[in-house]
């Protein structure tokens, strides 16, 4: 479909660019709500995370909670975004049972994070996206639709809990670019500890601003595919709305500008148009809120505190351990995994630990769905492998096989090799022994290799069988080389 | 047991700790007095006989004992009805807050409660706190126990409004059915009332008083205050009802001074500012002759007068009716019948809210629920909400630049005195200018007093309107003290409710 | 600022309050009169002149990161017009 170089789209009437911007609504890390003192906690009966001033009883006001106020600004300096040191809240009014005030507290006019930019990989190639704005927000409760025909039932547990909305511009220009910029920002909440970036859970969703062009032509009427809650789905529905926009506007129909569901069963975005007015939330300052500012020691203070962030993280184990930009990249998407890594790699070669942990590790935890805090190998553990390797006690395969044992029956690697007896045969008079063996044997395999070379592997192999494997590889084939003189 | 009733909250509580009589003795009288004179007034909404009877006993226990007796304990109060008062109706005299009773209880309310006052039950208000004549209640009109005085010198029947929309506080402090009460001030709501029934009315500066808990009609201008029978009472009051509270992001911190302490200091040198854009075209004779001779009293008192300008007075009543409509529209919106209050249910969610407001709100509230929203709108925003606000800000820089040179700032309350029921339903803006003179103060956060000053034509009170500067209550209520010992005191002449 | 009866119908349906024929054509006449004299405005020379974004000169206040209120679903359902099972139930939206 896609170019990869050029990102355009082939249609009916020539190539088309897609345009992608993306609201990413990500619930903040605090213990209680943003405007009240009710638990962020996840689960809990209905209604029972709710005080009064969630459920907007008369009279309730809302007062700030620091801590969200401080996970904002966090965010806001990983994005590399200007922290704005006076900000307002503004009431966008509009009716709806899981908005009990009738209204969200929610920053228009003037966000509590301003411009700012990530870089993203894509195959290989870096970008730059930039950021908007990010800004504070209340989240709202849930309606429950099936639990009645005729009613929709109410819980307000999540209503007032403490979202960042981030808002990125329209740089992106394929399916590929959002996702890799979902997960760049995605990575960096969990890195902070600002947001768990859990899509499952709904602590992390996106709105998907989708509109196409024709390679320099003015933007493009775009549409907005809102909650969308993984990130394959948001490449999914950024493809199916571009196509289906293409498809209009090549019959020769217009885009119009709505809302828009993304139905991953039936493979089709669909117009989330009711027959109530377009929204006109008439936005205005909170007159129960006084402005919020702090200062630039505060930011500092801050930024003090943050942990080593993803970009920076890669960039010194390239440096520090020579790893490819690749391997790097990979190891740090996830800080969990990137904190395994470098426990693994303490004092040990960094390419051989990176190469472990990521084919080995990251292999097996993929192919059992499971996440590096579950892993039954542990950085000791993996780590104490690699150190067998590298002294030479037992070869990379037999590293392979123990690695099987440790995680299927636990225990450490040095033990299971004494036990089970698999240290490597590095004597070279067994060794020589053995070939003299295999080579005695098969006089016709002997003349076969003389001719070619190559065959003297299939010696290599036989010498590995008969001393069950834990010969030194490299031992044995530069003594089968030597006894046939090739 | 009327003269109980007639009793000021200092002279009760004096007479208390004297052991003239019990709490139980001046609660009763003033049940008794309700019982009587609310079916004629219709100043309270419900009455908490049993519970008022109980905090008394409990009162009388703790005077008799010596015991921890709070500032003002066993005193009967009466609360109007926008403050949450926990398990007692509050519904702002709104039909569309139908059997509310609230789990919880409002800072101001807490305050008093802990200072040991007795709540009577809750007073009548114009609905949702919109009105400046107590005429929009769900529960109908109260009624001034003030009387016109017809040429002949005969009481007239015509029933007056009390004011609004604090009208059942003033109304049941003017006829002896409460001590004191709560009321609350957006535009002009405590001292309008007051002023038209000879009582005072205190508006502390905006942040003085907790909004906490209670019912919010515009959140930057809503502040609660007292209505009482004399300056002295309303610094007792101002005293327990102000505080600091970390549940209101608006409340300021700010010590509560004792308010008694200034009584009887006067104003001796103090500057008194008498702003020229006050002096409005149509100004009744009497309502000038008043404005001078509360000029000259403070004279006599020692203070020099000084012709300020506060250019863009006659501003402030457009800015109010766009910024007030326009927060009120927002605040509202939490009344849709889903979690409280009165649900007429529709074929669909869309047409259950509707329904559901349109049946609980009144004409007047639906009137500017509607103007808030359309100034709100898009396209409409800036100029009208953004324009407001802007003037709003001039407004304000007016009195700054006045407190340079005075002190305190003298005004008419109120255009002209009690007028009859139905007498300025017609004309919106006709009611709206009754404002006219004590809106300016909530635009700019000012506290503000009302002070009775004499009498009308038709026999009926006027008022004296002081402004200080923010925090300063305590000069308001110098030169409030001074206005009453000049004026006296007015009571309605025939206690024709009482029968 | 003359609005039409469809204006009105606009803003009460933003409002979420129906209103009747009568109402529409009398609020109309009233409405127009109220922003008609709020238009005064238009005569203050607000260039340069901020909004006022506070009352009271003080900074907001924050609050620690605590748990502090929540569990009390009794007195957070209590006036509820319509509930089961602790979730407040409205008739359904149609999405």
């Amino acid at each position: 479909m896609a170019a990869a170089t050029d990102n355009l789209i082939a249609g009916a009437t020539g190539d088309w660019e897609i345009v992608i911007g993306l609201e990413v609504h990500a619930q903040v890390n605090s213990k209680a709500k943003l405007f009240s003192g009710a638990s962020t906690e996840f689960g809990g009966a209905p209604n029972s995370h709710v005080s009064l001033v969630d459920a907007a009883m008369p009279g309730m006001l809302p007062v700030i909670n620091r801590e969200c106020v401080a996970q904002a600004v966090r965010t806001g300096l990983g994005l590399n975004a200007q922290i704005n040191l006076r900000s307002t809240f503004d009431r966008k009014n509009y009716f709806y049972p899981d908005l009990p005030q009738g209204y969200q507290i929610s920053q228009l006019y003037h966000p509590i994070v301003g411009e700012g930019e990530i870089e993203i990989d894509v195959d290989g190639d870096a970008k730059s996206i930039g950021i908007e704005r990010l800004h504070l927000e209340q989240d709202a409760g849930k309606s429950i639709h099936d639990m009645h025909p005729d009613y929709s039932y109410v819980d307000l547990n999540r209503s007032g809990v403490a979202l960042m909305e981030i808002v990125s511009k329209p740089d992106m220009r394929s399916a590929k670019e959002a996702q890799a910029y979902v997960t760049k920002v995605r990575t960096i909440l969990r890195y902070l500890d600002t947001c768990d970036g859990d899509m499952e859970k709904g602590n992390m969703r996106a709105d998907v601003n989708v509109s196409v062009r024709k390679p320099g032509d003015e933007l493009g009427t775009r549409c907005e595919i809102k909650n969308v809650n993984s990130i394959r789905f948001i490449g999914q529905a950024i493809e199916i709305e571009a196509r289906r926009q293409i498809d209009i506007i090549e019959d020769g129909g217009k885009i119009d500008q709505e809302t828009r569901l993304y139905d991953p069963r039936a493979g089709e975005t669909r117009s989330m148009r009711s027959k109530e007015e377009a929204h006109d939330y008439r936005y205005f300052p909170d007159p129960d809120l006084l402005p919020l500012e702090f200062d630039q020691a505060y930011v500092d203070d801050l930024k003090t505190g943050l942990p080593e962030l993803p970009d920076e993280k890669r960039a010194r184990f390239m440096a520090d351990m020579g790893l490819s930009v690749y391997d790097a990249s990979v190891l740090v998407v996830d800080k969990d995994n990137a904190d395994y890594f470098e426990a693994v790699a303490a004092g040990r070669d960094g390419k051989m630990s990176a190469n472990w942990v990521i084919n080995e590790l990251f292999g097996r935890l993929n192919k059992e769905g499971l996440e590096v805090e579950q892993s039954p190998v542990s950085a000791a553990q993996l780590g104490e492998l690699i150190d067998l390797i590298s002294s030479d006690t037992i070869s990379g395969k037999i590293a392979k096989d123990v690695f099987e044992i440790v995680w299927s029956e636990g225990g450490a690697p040095a033990a299971i090799v004494e036990e089970r007896g698999l240290k490597q045969v590095t004597d070279t008079g067994a060794i020589e022994a053995a070939v003299d063996e295999v080579v005695a044997a098969n006089p016709d395999q002997v003349k076969k290799a003389i001719d070619n070379p190559k065959l003297a592997g299939w010696f290599v192999g036989q010498v590995m069988k008969a001393t069950g494997g834990k010969a030194n590889p490299q031992a044995v084939q530069a003594i089968v080389k030597a006894k046939l003189g090739l | 047991m009327t003269e109980l009733t007639k009793l000021t909250l200092a002279k009760a509580r004096a007479g208390l700790a004297n052991g003239n009589f019990t709490s139980t003795e001046l609660t009763n009288a003033f049940l008794t007095a309700i019982e009587a004179g609310n079916g004629d007034l219709n100043a309270y909404v419900t009455v908490t006989g049993d519970a008022a009877l109980a905090r008394a006993k409990e009162s009388d226990d703790r005077i008799a004992k010596g015991d921890d007796v709070r500032p003002l304990e066993g005193l009967p109060l009466g609360i109007k009805d926008l403050f949450s008062t926990e398990g007692v109706h509050t519904q702002a005299c709104s039909h569309v807050l139908d059997g509310f009773k609230p789990r919880y209880e409002s800072t101001v309310t807490a305050n008093l409660r802990d200072a040991g006052a007795i709540m009577l039950g809750k007073l009548n208000m114009d609905e949702f706190a919109m009105g400046s004549s107590n005429e929009t209640s769900y529960y109908g009109p109260v009624v001034n126990p003030w009387q016109r005085t017809n040429d002949n010198g005969d009481l007239s029947n015509d029933k007056l409004v009390p004011g609004g929309s604090s009208g059942g506080s003033s109304a049941s402090v003017a006829a002896d059915l409460c001590l004191a009460a709560t009321a609350s001030d957006t535009g002009g709501s405590i001292r309008q009332p007051a002023a038209l029934t000879g009582t005072v009315g205190l508006k502390p500066t905006y942040g003085r008083c907790s909004r906490y808990g209670m019912v919010a009609f515009a959140s930057s201008l809503d502040q609660a205050g007292p209505i009482t029978k004399t300056v002295e009472d309303a610094g007792l009051m101002l005293a327990q009802m102000a505080s600091h509270d970390l549940k209101d992001s608006t409340s300021v911190d700010v010590p509560v001074p004792d308010y008694t302490k200034v009584l009887g200091q006067g104003i001796k040198g103090l500057r008194i500012g008498v702003p020229k854009e006050y002096r409005i075209d149509g100004m009744a004779d009497e309502t000038e002759k008043l404005w001078q001779q509360g000029i000259d009293w403070l004279k006599d008192a020692g203070a020099t007068i000084h012709e300020i300008s506060l250019p863009h007075t006659k501003y402030a009543l457009p800015a109010y009716y766009i910024v007030a409509p326009a927060e009120a529209s927002s605040n509202l919106a939490r009344y849709d019948g889903v979690r409280y209050g009165l649900r007429v249910p529709g074929e669909d969610l869309i047409e259950t809210y509707e329904k559901s407001r349109a049946a609980g709100f009144g004409r007047e509230v639906k009137k500017r629920v509607l103007v808030g929203t359309f100034v709100l709108s898009a396209g409409f925003y800036d100029a009208y909400y953004t324009k407001a606000q802007k003037v709003r800000t001039l407004i304000k820089q007016d009195f700054d630049k006045a407190w340079e040179n005075v002190d305190l700032v003298l005004t008419p309350t109120t255009p002209s005195p009690a007028f009859a029921q139905g007498e300025k339903s017609g004309d919106p803006i006709a009611m709206y200018l009754e404002d006219i003179f004590t809106v300016t103060v909530n635009m700019a956060g000012l506290p503000g007093i009302s002070v009775p000053g004499g009498l009308s034509a038709e026999g009926t009170p006027l008022g004296l309107q002081l402004i200080a500067k923010p925090f300063d209550e305590e000069t308001l209520l110098r030169g409030g003290e001074v206005i009453e010992k000049a004026a006296g005191r007015f009571t309605p002449a025939a206690r024709w409710w009482q029968s | 600022m003359e609005v039409d009866e469809t204006t009105v119908r606009r803003i009460a349906r933003l409002a979420r309050i129906e209103v009747t024929d009568e109402e529409a054509a009398s609020l109309k006449g009233e409405l127009s009169g109220i922003l008609q004299w709020v238009e005064q405005l238009e005569e203050v020379n607000t260039d340069n002149v901020e909004p006022m974004t506070r009352v009271v000169p003080i900074a907001l206040k924050q609050r620690d990161d605590v748990v502090t209120d929540g569990e009390k679903v009794e007195d957070v359902i209590a006036n509820a017009p319509m509930s089961e099972d602790n979730f407040y139930v409205v008739p359904t939206v149609i999405e």
